[in-house]
């Protein structure tokens, strides 16, 4: 069984459909790329698999159960984070306290043993600030770890909006343009970062992307939408000779 | 007492004083609409209206008509004066900061108010007409007078932003100021020219408020500015039709709990303010944007 | 370790203050006007401290704080007026149970209202604000507009002084707790708080609840130190005058609210000498205060001009703006 299952999505915004009837699926451990022109919905389509937009019709399975009417929140526990298009950080907080804000679900101390500094909060703390170090260390954020998230250069936040949503020890991770807004440099070290995810994490990842160089090199799999409908599914050799795709792109039919 | 007679005179009523809370309400939607800030200050200009009609008409013998305009004229001067020295300097600033000094140019005003003329209450001179009779209804002129002012003002005022073209700038630059300002828009000019609008009609409703209950106080405003600005909410705050809908719904609630619930219950005067709140606080978990707003969904 | 060194330095420092203060009232250096001061400027760093939590680290704007703390010291005084206990029996549990109903007030408040954001919520919290205030005003049980006389006189300097202590200590620690954080994740960026996989809505209410309880053990005190209470003291106006306590403070910095409600509190009591001049220079402070902000003059500028910021390190987050950016 595929690890998440979408079955003839769609979402109508009073009258628009930026997203109708979508099948996808992904086996765990695929890397797949969704690709498609600007607008064609690609966002939404996250937007709706992270509940922070709720599909009107069709269903989402994950892991063998129904997601779809589930909360944000509640969908991360099942196993599912992102990253955002424009990054959303935590800015005012340390690149350390990004982390850790993820990590939430899994402490369980009370407000009245954190105020009081009982043992548990002492434990779990110690433990948190152990795990949130490691996975900095991964991203090689660690030097970074009491800086304002926002005073880091724009790679590294991407790759600390990745770190953050790892926290949160996820079956299925989406990226969304983790790319945009980076330089070749940037993007070849994001390459690495990803390949990285994949290797020491064992992730399934759904990847949104514009530069094609990146999502042709790395993905195994690719769907492509417009018009919130899927047009083409494959290989990225098969997607590149793919004369719907081309159309999609070059604005014909 | 004939129940439906009761409710329609205290429909009146409510038109009456709603209408004054519209033209209040049309002040602090224009300004929140280009600028985002809750003008607290702006049920103190509408006594600073009343007080400056009341020295026109007492220590200088004009007629109410020309008090009215200089009244207008000198809050449109003051409004704008308070926007250049208090609220520009915060512009890009968090915009709690310039709540905060809003309320602190409200209290200047209640304050300055106060020594210069007192803070008991004084009579204002208000028009001895006879009130028209028809059937059963008493229609005073006063009531004539302030319905068909402030309706004919909205109608200009509504005129005067669809269709000249600084009108339309404003519009332009309530929807984004900064592409208006790319537009080319004096964003500066537009803002000046909404405090000055918005300000000389709470100065008007000021006067209207003072006639009606023939008297003025430095604090007069408070109350009834803190009132236009629910009205300006439950309309949809920022959008002009709802300024108007929501001052007089409001105005008519109010003269119904007092005027005719009351007689059912007797408590109901008490309680008149909760219930406007409770109103409020309903409209909005309905229709968090207010009765004619749009509900803008985040960018994700 | 270093950590322990500086509790250790602030527990001195604030020993030895109560000592001095303490010496001085007993010497009669400060008369019993000033430990009136003394203590009403406590009290506003109580409710400041707590509106902070809400407005300052949960960003959301709160027009209504001075209702919670009616409604606790309402609560408490109806408990110590007619409970028959002993004053050290009857006050804590009075103060416990009127911040309780406070935060239940605060919850039920909440779980609506927080449904809102920026402005709305402001003028949604000043709606529920003037209903506490306009409910008590009409119910029989708390007399109505005449208001309560007769309270037991069990709030002092030193009461008050220890209970503004550990209340502002709980804040300091709750902040830097895991609510703390997911609490200052919600105003930086509720969406992406969401997609980590924390329920917003119940961290903003918590936020919102724990904020009135404080208020409310706030009422409490005033209640008891004041000894009459009527409903007008809890208007609209007082809840400006906590929310200028937390603006001016920088919002989001517990030691920056503390020191603003210091300041504002003399500054009130300077103005006293110019009598019906004080609200005029009061106003005119305050709109200076705002522009000067405004353009970067702030009292975390100062504090760091004195070098006090890194002691005290306190602050969060300095300029935020409120609902939509922009």
């Amino acid at each position: 069984m595929a690890l998440l299952e979408v079955h003839k999505m769609s979402v109508n915004f009073g009258g628009i459909k930026p997203v109708s009837e979508l099948d996808l699926q992904i086996e765990e451990g695929e890397l797949i790329g969704l690709i498609g022109p600007n607008g064609a919905g690609k966002t939404t389509v996250f937007n709706l698999l992270t509940g922070v937009y709720t599909p009107t019709e069709g269903s989402i399975t994950f892991n063998g159960e129904r997601i779809d009417r589930l909360k944000t929140h509640q969908i991360v526990k099942k196993g599912i984070t992102r990253t955002f298009q424009n990054i959303r950080l935590f800015k005012q907080m340390t690149v350390i306290d990004n982390v850790k804000v993820a990590f939430n679900n899994r402490l369980k101390y009370s407000p009245l043993e954190g105020i009081l500094h009982l043992p548990r909060y002492k434990k779990e703390e110690a433990w948190l600030e152990e795990e949130a170090m490691k996975l900095l260390k991964i991203f090689e954020l660690d030097k970074y770890a009491y800086e304002l998230s926002m005073n880091l250069p724009y790679g590294k936040q991407r790759k600390l909006e990745i770190a953050r949503a790892l926290a949160g020890s996820p079956k299925l991770l989406l990226l969304d343009e983790p790319a945009a807004g980076m330089n070749p440099n940037e993007t070849n070290e994001l390459m690495q970062t990803i390949k990285l995810i994949r290797d020491q994490f064992n992730m399934t990842i759904l990847l949104i992307e514009h530069d094609m160089n990146l999502v042709m090199s790395i993905c195994e799999r690719l769907v492509v939408i417009d018009y919130g409908m899927v047009i083409a599914r494959g290989t990225p050799s098969e997607i590149q000779n793919n004369e719907k795709v081309i159309g999609a792109y070059l604005g014909q039919a | 007492m004939d129940y439906g007679i009761l409710l329609m005179q205290q429909i009146l009523n409510g038109l009456h004083i709603g209408s004054i809370y519209a033209l209040i309400a049309l002040g602090y939607t224009m300004v929140y609409g280009i600028v985002k800030l809750i003008n607290f200050a702006h049920g103190d200009i509408m006594m600073v209206g009343a007080y400056i009609a009341f020295m026109m008409i007492t220590a200088f013998n004009l007629p109410l008509p020309i008090a009215i305009i200089i009244s207008m004229a000198s809050c449109a001067l003051i409004g704008m004066g308070i926007e250049k020295v208090a609220y520009k300097p915060l512009r890009n600033a968090p915009r709690m900061w310039a709540l905060i000094t809003a309320i602190g140019v409200s209290f200047f005003l209640e304050t300055l108010f106060t020594i210069l003329f007192g803070a008991s209450s004084k009579p204002f001179p208000t028009l001895s007409l006879a009130p028209i009779q028809i059937g059963a209804l008493q229609i005073s002129q006063i009531m004539m007078i302030s319905i068909g002012l402030s309706v004919f003002l909205m109608i200009a005022l509504e005129l005067f932003i669809k269709e000249t073209k600084l009108g339309k700038a404003m519009r332009a630059a309530s929807e984004d100021a900064k592409a208006a300002a790319l537009m080319g828009i004096s964003v500066n000019k537009t803002i000046s020219i909404a405090f000055a609008i918005g300000s000389a009609l709470g100065a008007i409703g000021g006067i209207l408020f003072a006639m009606a209950y023939p008297q003025i106080k430095p604090l007069m405003g408070v109350m009834p500015g803190l009132k236009a600005f629910i009205a300006a909410v439950l309309g949809g705050i920022g959008i002009l039709p709802g300024a108007m809908l929501g001052g007089f719904l409001l105005g008519i609630i109010e003269s119904i709990t007092k005027g005719f619930l009351s007689a059912f219950w007797p408590d109901a005067s008490l309680w008149a303010d909760a219930i406007l709140f409770l109103i409020l606080i309903l409209v909005l978990l309905l229709k968090p944007a207010g009765i004619l707003g749009k509900n803008v969904r985040e960018k994700v | 370790m270093k950590n322990k060194n500086k509790s250790l330095i602030i527990l001195g420092s604030l020993l030895l203050t109560y000592l001095f203060l303490m010496i001085g009232l007993s010497l009669g250096m400060i008369n019993s006007y000033f430990s009136g001061v003394i203590v009403a400027i406590l009290i506003n760093v109580i409710m400041a401290s707590s509106l902070t939590l809400v407005t300052g680290y949960l960003g959301e704007l709160v027009l209504g704080h001075a209702g919670f703390m009616a409604v606790g010291a309402y609560t408490s005084a109806l408990i110590t007026m007619n409970l028959d206990l002993s004053a050290a029996l009857e006050f804590p549990i009075a103060l416990l149970c009127g911040g309780a109903f406070a935060a239940f007030i605060g919850i039920l408040i909440g779980i609506p209202a927080l449904r809102l954001r920026g402005d709305y919520l402001g003028i949604i919290t000043l709606g529920f604000g003037e209903i506490i205030r306009i409910v008590l005003n009409n119910l029989k049980v708390t007399n109505g507009a005449k208001g309560l006389s007769g309270i037991p006189s069990y709030s002092n300097f030193t009461v008050t002084f220890f209970v503004t202590i550990v209340i502002v200590t709980a804040f300091y620690l709750l902040i830097k707790s895991r609510h703390g954080r997911a609490i200052i994740a919600i105003r930086e960026n509720e969406i992406a708080t969401d997609c980590v996989g924390i329920c917003t809505f119940y961290y903003k209410t918590f936020a919102f609840a724990i904020a009135a309880f404080f208020a409310g053990i706030g009422g409490g005190l005033y209640a008891h130190y004041l000894q009459v209470l009527s409903p007008s003291s809890f208007g609209f106006l007082n809840s400006i005058e906590y929310l200028i306590i937390v603006v001016l403070g920088g919002m989001g910095s517990l030691s920056g609210t503390i020191i603003a409600a210091i300041v504002l509190g003399v500054l009130n009591e300077v103005l006293r000498a110019f009598s019906e001049y004080r609200m005029l220079i009061y106003s005119l402070v305050l709109i200076s205060m705002m522009v000067c902000k405004a353009k970067g003059i702030t009292v975390g500028l100062i504090l760091d001009k004195l070098g006090l910021k890194n002691k005290l390190k306190f602050r969060g987050k300095q300029n935020i703006s409120i609902g939509k950016e922009g």
